[in-house]
């Protein structure tokens, strides 16, 4: 399917730039015929998926380098992918559980939040490799699926 | 994030105001268990009015002071979330150990 518009942009690991990454992926999902609700899940999976690199990729260090693409397709589809050259994730499957976390003060519920508010989760890592989370959500109105 | 504290008798009263995100989390979880440890509190009033965001850095921060606040057999409460964030606590569940407020005033009757 075809390609509308897209941008890349890429930052350094700081916890600041959080709410930076957010905001620019929310105003450019925008462009969709999406509701507010729409955006604040939107920017919600953004701020999971950049805290993820920063806190277990990077280990908090924040000289290093975060990427996003983020996609809007032909058929209204957003895709996002969040993408860090940080430690990686030896069990993905493990990782992706509800409540687990390698770290015991968090909360573990990254994941879960970016499943429960996108359609499509993928999440490619190697140790080592640093890691690739692709998440994709339709904004397909109804009208327009029978088209 | 702005930080307004309020103690009355041995209960904080915490109102947040901005984003709770990973940025913020560190500075708000060291503060409540600073004031904690320094003044003799048993229970948290959250006020989450003037708060537009929470993501799982803010959740993993209510929780952890949820758990010192229950060691100290004491009560945590939420008050004034607003719909964005109430959805966010509502689905980690964290409501359910938490009970929500609309406001301190609500809170300070029970």
């Amino acid at each position: 399917m075809g390609i509308k518009n897209y941008v890349h942009f890429e930052f350094q690991s700081l916890p600041e730039n959080v709410s930076f990454a957010r905001a620019c992926v929310g105003a450019f999902a925008s462009q969709l015929d999406c509701t507010l609700d729409d955006i604040e899940e939107v920017k919600l999976v953004v701020s999971e998926a950049v805290s993820n690199s920063i806190i277990h990729g990077y280990q908090n260090k924040t000289n290093q380098k975060i990427e996003i693409t983020v996609t809007i397709h032909e058929n209204h589809a957003l895709e996002m992918v969040i993408k860090d050259y940080g430690i990686g994730i030896e069990d993905i499957d493990q990782a992706i559980q509800a409540n687990y976390s390698s770290d015991a003060s968090r909360m573990g519920l990254g994941f879960t939040f970016m499943q429960s508010f996108t359609d499509e989760m993928e999440v490619l890592s190697k140790p080592g490799q640093g890691t690739s989370v692709r998440l994709k959500r339709s904004f397909l109105k109804e009208t327009e699926a029978f088209a | 994030m702005d930080i307004e504290l309020k103690m009355i008798r041995n209960t904080l009263i915490i109102r947040l105001q901005g984003e709770f995100d990973l940025v913020n989390a560190e500075n708000i979880r060291s503060l409540i268990d600073e004031k904690m440890q320094e003044k003799q509190i048993n229970n948290l009033i959250l006020n989450l009015n003037k708060v537009s965001f929470v993501d799982s850095s803010g959740l993993g921060v209510i929780l952890g002071r949820y758990k010192k606040v229950k060691a100290k057999n004491g009560q945590m409460y939420i008050v004034g979330a607003q719909p964005v964030v109430k959805k966010i606590l509502t689905l980690s569940g964290i409501n359910k150990l938490i009970p929500l407020f609309s406001n301190e005033r609500e809170v300070l009757k029970v």
